[in-house]
Parts: C-alpha cells; structure tokens; sequence
C-alpha cells in the first residue's frame, strides 16, 4: 500500500512539473502580457520614457529578460522554496491574496457540495431502484437538464426571478453597501444572502453528474447476483435495496466523493465571476485577463495540485473501502 | 433427394400451414445496426434528444437561408427625437441696446422710471430719459443717445441677423407712433399694424412683447408660425403642430419654465438612427440587438457557428483520441506508457483558466475574429483529445486478446490494417457515445468562453456571445427578447446531442433489457 502511493506520488510529481512547464511557456511566450501594458501605459503619460525604455526597464524589474528555461527554473526553485512571489494585479504576495480569498470558495464550494449529496444521492438511488418508470425518466431528465444548462444563463436567469422581479436575493457582489454599520449577526445574514444565489446555481449546473453516477452504479448493484440471492432468500424489498445494494454503491461512492474533496478549494471561476464574489474563481480571473504571471502560475499550479491529490485520495479510498481491492 | 424434393414442394402446399418452429422464416433477421437502432428508437428521451437538433439544425441552417436578413445587417429606422428649437417670451420688463458696449446702468434707469424723474446721475453722468412712446425711453446723454429702453422688441425673424441700434430705435419709434414706413441705416422698411418690419416687401422682423429667441444660431423662424406659437402660449398648450411653406409637418412640446418666465420650445425631429433594442414585431420576430441586428438571423447564424464549432473540435478530438488510444493500446510497453503519461499530463491541466489565457492573449494581439474562431477550434479540439484516447485504449487493450486479433496476426493482415480495420470498427460504439457527450460540453464551453468575451467575436454571432449582452444589466431587465431565445436554443442543443448520447449509451449495450 504504502509502496503504491509513494509510487503515484512520484509519478504526480513529475507530472507536475510537465504540466507546470507547459504552462509557464505558455504564459511566457504570449505576446502582450502585463509587462507590454504597463510599458504602454507608463509611455504614454506626459513627458515619459519611450515604450521601449519602458519595456525594458520593466522586463528586469519583472524577471522577463531571462530566456524562457532560466525563468522557469528560477520559478521552480521559488515556489518549492515557498517564495510564491509578489501579484502584479493586486501589488500584494500571491499567498496574501489568496489567504484572503480562498475559504470564501471553500465555504461556497462546500456548502454546495453537501446539498450535491444529499439531493443527487437519494434521486440517484430512487432513479435506479425504478428504472424505466415515470420517476426513473423524469429524475434523468433534470439530471440531463442540470448537465446541459449553460451556467451563465442559469445565474442571469435566477438573477432576473429572484434579484430583479422579486428582490428576494441580492443580485451580486458579497456585502450590501451599509455592511460596515451593521451588527456582526447582520453581517453574517448579509453574507449569507448574497451567496444564495451562487450557491443554487453551483449545485444545480453540478448535481446531475453525480445523479447519473449514482444512478448508474445503483443499476449495476441491483443487476448483480448477490441482490438476487438476497431477494430469493425472502428479504424485504427495503433490506435489499438500502442494506445489500446501497451499500455497494457506496464503495464508487465514496471514492469519487473523496476524490472531489480538493477540488472544493479550486473555486468557482464562471459562477464567482457571474455574482462578483470575491473568490479565488474571481481573483485568479482578473490576474489571468490581465496577464498576472505570479498569480495565474500559482493558481494553476494550484489547480494541477488539486487534480493530482484528488485521484490519489480516490485511488487510496477505492482501497480502503472496497476490501475486494488490494493494491500491490 | 427426396428430402430435398419435399422441401420444394412444400412451399405451395404450407401457404395456409404454419411454419415448424425452427424455420428460419419465422426468425426476422436483424443487423446489429437495426437492432441498435430499434433501441435507440424505442427510448423515448432519446428520440426527444434527436428531434431537438433536428429541430436546431434546420433552424440554423436552413433558416439562414430562408430568412431574408443578412447575418450582419444593421436595421434603420426613424425615431422622433426632441431638440431643443426657441425659447419664448412674453415680456414684461425694460429690455435695452446701447449704442456701444460702454457700462449702462440699466437699474438706475429702471430707479429713476419709478420715481418718475426724468433726469438721473449714475456714476458721474447726467442722463436725460426722453419718452418715445408707451414703454419706449431713449436715454441721452450729452445730446448724445445712449441707449434704449424697450418693453415691445424687435424680434428678427432669422436668429441670425443682429438689429443695429439705429434699426432697432427707428423700428420701434415707428411702431409706437403707428408710422407706416421708416429708414434706418440707409434702408427703407415698412411696418403694418402688427409690428411686422418688411424690407422689399419680406417680412424680416416683428416689433411684439412676445419675444422669439434661440441659441442656435440661424434658426428660421417664420411669421406664421411665430403667430401659431404666441397662440399657443397664450392658451397654455403643451402641443403645436406646424406646417410650414413646404407642406411639411412638424411636431413642437412646450413647456413652462418658471424660474426664467420662459417657454421652452422643442422640435419634434425624426431621425435616422440604427434600429436598437427594437420589440418584437412582425419584420423583427425577436426584435433587434444593440447593433440594430435582426436578433433571428443572428441566433440562426449564432447556431451555425456554435453547432459548427462543436463539430469541428469533437472531430480533432476523436481523431486525435483514436490515433493515440489506437496506437497506445494496440503496441503496448513503452509507448503505451508513454502516451499515457502524456494523457494524464493534459489531464492535469486546467482546461478552462488555460483557454481564459488563451484568449485574453489573443484579445490582446487583436487577432481577426474568423483567424481567431479557428484557433479557438484547434485549442478546444487539442484539449479534449485525451479522454477519447483513454476509452479508445482501454477497449483496445481488451479486444486485442481476443480470437480474432490471433486470426488477423496468422492471416498477416499489416499492423496498419489490423489497428484500423479490425480494431477501431469495434469501438464505434463507444467513440460516437463519448463523442455526441462532447458535442454537448464543447458547445457549452464555446458559449462560456464567448460569453465571457474570450470567445467567438463580433461581427460573428454565437450563441454565447448574444447573451453577453446581459452584462449590460439594463438589457436584463428590459430585454428578454435578446438573451433568453438564445439561452434556450443552447440548453436545447446541449440536451439534444445529451439524451442522444445517453439513449445511443443504452442502445449499444448487448446487456440491455429491452
């Protein structure tokens, strides 16, 4: 066991190290990055520099003269050395900001995550114990519906019912304009309420993979012999399915659950960036569009880490729960 | 022989008779692709699924063509548009002119009027009133004039010309003493009754309370309708309606304004402008967008881009996923090792923040919106190749132990030919499943890339990029008409190729119940 996951852990990490020099190529090699920006703008106030000056200077102050393998290498040793560098969007260290930004993710991550569950898993479950029924089509259904709704047009759409015609919610941003004046219980509802829209439009656009998948698996249990032999013996209906099938189904369950733990942390780019909540989804957004190397490196090291740990949790997990399973 | 001889004659004889029970006839044969295709037809979803793009495509492409617009047509249309035209006056105060720019203490004046004294000093001149008529004083210092101080003015009917004070004096002193004819400044003019001035027998100006002004210079203001405009101030109207000369019709709004005593006069002006935001109606069924396009034509046209797209990049996908899944799963060892390991690299990457670089960067080397669709297509299409080359793979590594991969090896059928004409047939199934899914992702992520603007360009239109409009949050409120259509063409497409895959997914297994 433990030779299997030292073994996945070497093979992530050099994964990893591809995957983070494709990108700093790339983040390198695009023209009109930050750097040129600046330099323009800077060359254009009244009695500046020449761009090329400009352009210059600021390529030594941000590191850019360096060719593309030294940067990276350079890159490589700071971050493994925890020195994640300064953003040039937000002028503060990389870490500060996302300090500052990623629990907020987390929470709505996590929040939407645990309604995921518990609604996909037991529909999932009804689905498949009635398979080909009305309920079985109309639950497959929503779930195909929750997969193919665009989520953009999802949030505009709640936003017009629940913001607009009804005032119900708050149509964006994380805080009311008079939240430094309210009592912290009153900062605490206002935050809560302007992430209710977020968080329903986050659930629904992701609740029907996981529907489906329960769905599935559920119908591979209740195909297999042992839910025969169960029912033969002259259990109940309700033993059969919630004791011996649910059971089972459990075991791709937990795995693909546990596997998407980390990615609880990666944020909601589209859904942070529709409502303007301050997450890491909306920071890393802003630092990508405008260029910010440190921060977009970070960020998508970040995400590849994430990735990464998440199939090795699953792996580990499908081991520990399934005792069928025995890694070598 | 005799056998056989029975089994000839038996046809005629058995027409009533039924068939013995293992008779070929009575089995109706099917290929595996009708019996696919009875499955799929049998589900009810799927078939939904496939009358949806169905549906969609002959709305994007047939109505392309069917409909008379073009994709990038602007509308025009004619919007009345208010512009400020005169102000009006009824005037009740002492207005004046002086015969040049030098100080005039009018207040003094108006002080001296009150206490009836004909005489005043102001800032060490002695000055003399000299009545002309009623509310018409001439001021003289000097034996000199000064200036004049007037109630009734002389309104020139071109906003334009400027009165000399000569003009004005001997106009108003003529009118005030009821003259017919005066000359000033070596011109001679006539004046009727109603303080109208004519030279040559043209009406240039009005001697009247009512006084007629504009900034604008150069305004034409002609009699009659000066005449309209004093009745309709006199009768408190809001409304005139004016035909001048021409037979044209013009609409003009008054409107009171009490902190000057004024009128203010607009002119009801119809513009030519572009068709924006137009409602509904029957040349626009979805109105127009804010570029005064026919929001129809334009979702038309969007679906052919978006359906297009899809296509294109599912195609580089699976060719890529069958060459590389293909060749992983058939050789083995190494190489296999290797393009898995490059699977799980690309894997790793985050899709979605790479593409938003991406096309940042390419918003900032200003590509041509057409040269940038197609790197759009290569980069989405490069990106999803490895999960088809994953399934492809995994299939392979388990037909290829199979009896008929010994056969082709002892046949001596080529690497070539056995990869591609032995193997890759017997995934078809699973390749268009997994296709007609990424269909559906691919369209959604082309519409939230050209949703976020980093996507399709303008002037093509796609799904996405129509409603981006929204971000404009007063189209949200007020104009369902331009993103909501075009939303719920993209759930309908997504969901079409969903159910289809979804359906062909049931149809293809062998294991299915019905």
């Amino acid at each position: 066991m433990w030779k299997f996951i030292l073994k996945r852990l070497a093979l992530s990490v050099m994964i990893l190290f591809c995957v983070t020099f494709i990108i700093y190529l790339i983040m390198r090699c695009l023209p009109s990055s930050f750097v040129e920006t600046q330099a323009m703008t800077l060359s254009q106030a009244p009695g500046a520099k020449p761009y090329a000056e400009w352009l210059d200077q600021l390529s030594e102050m941000y590191g850019m003269n360096q060719n593309v393998f030294a940067g990276y290498f350079g890159w490589l040793k700071d971050f493994c050395a925890g020195r994640f560098g300064d953003s040039w969007v937000y002028n503060v260290p990389v870490i500060e900001k996302f300090h500052e930004t990623v629990w907020l993710s987390f929470i709505m991550g996590a929040i939407s995550f645990f309604f995921e569950i518990i609604i996909a898993v037991p529909l999932g479950v009804i689905a498949a114990t009635k398979q080909y029924s009305k309920t079985d089509y109309a639950i497959s259904t929503l779930a195909l519906i929750g997969i193919s709704l665009p989520s953009f047009f999802f949030a505009t759409l709640l936003k017009l019912f629940f913001a607009v015609k009804h005032q119900w919610f708050e149509i964006s941003g994380l805080v009311s304009r008079d939240y430094l004046l309210m009592t912290p219980s009153q900062q605490f509802w206002d935050k809560a309420m302007h992430l209710v829209l977020p968080i329903v439009t986050l659930t629904i656009v992701s609740i029907g993979s996981l529907m489906r998948y329960v769905r599935t698996n559920m119908l591979e249990v209740l195909n297999a012999d042992y839910i025969r032999t169960a029912r033969a013996k002259g259990l109940s209906e309700r033993k059969v399915i919630y004791h011996h099938a649910f059971r089972n189904t459990m075991i791709p369950l937990v795995t693909i659950i546990g596997g998407s733990l980390p990615g609880l942390f990666a944020g909601a780019l589209i859904t942070e960036q529709l409502f303007s909540i301050p997450g890491i989804g909306f920071a890393s957004y802003q630092a990508m569009i405008k260029g910010d190397i440190p921060f977009s490196m970070f960020y998508l090291t970040f995400m590849a880490i994430l990735t990464l740990l998440g199939n090795l949790i699953s792996d580990i997990l499908y081991a520990v729960v399934d005792p069928r399973v025995r890694i070598a | 022989m005799k056998k056989q001889a029975d089994l000839k004659n038996k046809p005629a004889a058995e027409k009533t008779e039924a068939l013995s029970l293992n008779d070929d006839r009575r089995v109706k044969v099917l290929s595996p692709t009708a019996l696919v295709l009875k499955r799929f037809f049998r589900n009810t979803l799927s078939v939904v699924g496939l009358v949806m793009i169905v549906v969609m495509f002959l709305f994007s492409f047939l109505g392309g063509f069917l409909i008379p617009y073009d994709e990038d047509e602007i509308f025009y249309t004619y919007t009345d548009m208010k512009k400020n035209f005169v102000t009006a006056e009824v005037n009740d105060r002492y207005r004046y002119l002086t015969t040049n720019s030098q100080t005039y203490d009018h207040d003094a004046f108006e002080k001296a009027l009150n206490d009836s004294k004909d005489r005043y000093r102001s800032g060490g001149m002695e000055y003399e009133i000299q009545t002309l008529g009623t509310d018409l004083y001439l001021i003289r210092s000097n034996n000199a004039d000064v200036a004049i101080e007037y109630k009734e003015a002389l309104n020139a009917l071109d906003t334009s010309q400027k009165f000399s004070f000569d003009m004005t004096k001997a106009a108003l002193t003529a009118h005030a003493e009821k003259s017919p004819r005066f000359s000033a400044d070596g011109s001679d003019y006539t004046i009727d009754a109603d303080g109208v001035v004519f030279e040559n027998n043209t009406p240039i100006a009005v001697v009247s309370r009512f006084i007629v002004t504009s900034k604008e210079n150069g305004r034409q203001i002609p009699l009659g309708f000066r005449n309209e405009l004093q009745k309709a101030v006199e009768n408190k109207e809001t409304e005139l309606h004016y035909q001048d000369e021409n037979g044209t019709e013009y609409d003009y709004s008054l409107e009171y304004k009490p902190a000057n005593n004024n009128w203010d006069v607009k002119q009801g002006k119809s513009t030519y402008v572009k068709d924006t935001y137009s409602k509904p109606s029957k040349a626009h069924p979805l109105g127009t967008d804010s570029n005064g396009m026919d929001m129809l034509t334009r979702l038309m046209y969007g679906g052919r881009v978006s359906l297009v797209i899809g296509f294109i990049v599912v195609f580089i996908a699976a060719f890529l996923g069958v060459l590389f899944g293909g060749i992983s799963g058939y050789f083995g060892g190494w190489v296999d090792n290797l393009i898995m390991r490059i699977v799980d690299i690309f894997y790793c990457i985050p899709s979605m923040p790479l593409i938003i670089i991406l096309g940042a960067a390419m918003d900032a080397m200003q590509i041509e919106p057409k040269i940038r669709m197609l790197y759009l297509m290569l980069i989405l299409g490069f990106l999803s190749w490895p999960g088809i080359a994953r399934l492809i793979r995994g299939q392979i590594l388990s037909l290829r132990e199979q009896e008929f991969m010994t056969a082709t090896e002892a046949c001596g059928i080529s690497v070539h030919r056995r990869i591609f004409q032995h193997l890759i047939p017997n995934v078809i199934p699973q390749l268009i499943v997994i296709c007609t899914m990424d269909l559906g992702s691919t369209i959604l992520t082309e519409a939230t890339l050209s949703f976020l603007g980093l996507g399709v360009k303008f002037p093509f239109a796609s799904w996405g990029n129509i409603i981006n409009d929204v971000n404009n949050s007063f189209v949200m409120e007020n104009y369902w008409f331009i993103w909501i259509p075009a939303g719920f063409c993209l759930l309908i497409s997504v969901l079409g190729f969903n159910f289809i895959g979804d359906g062909l997914r049931d149809a293809f297994d062998p294991k299915m119940k019905r």
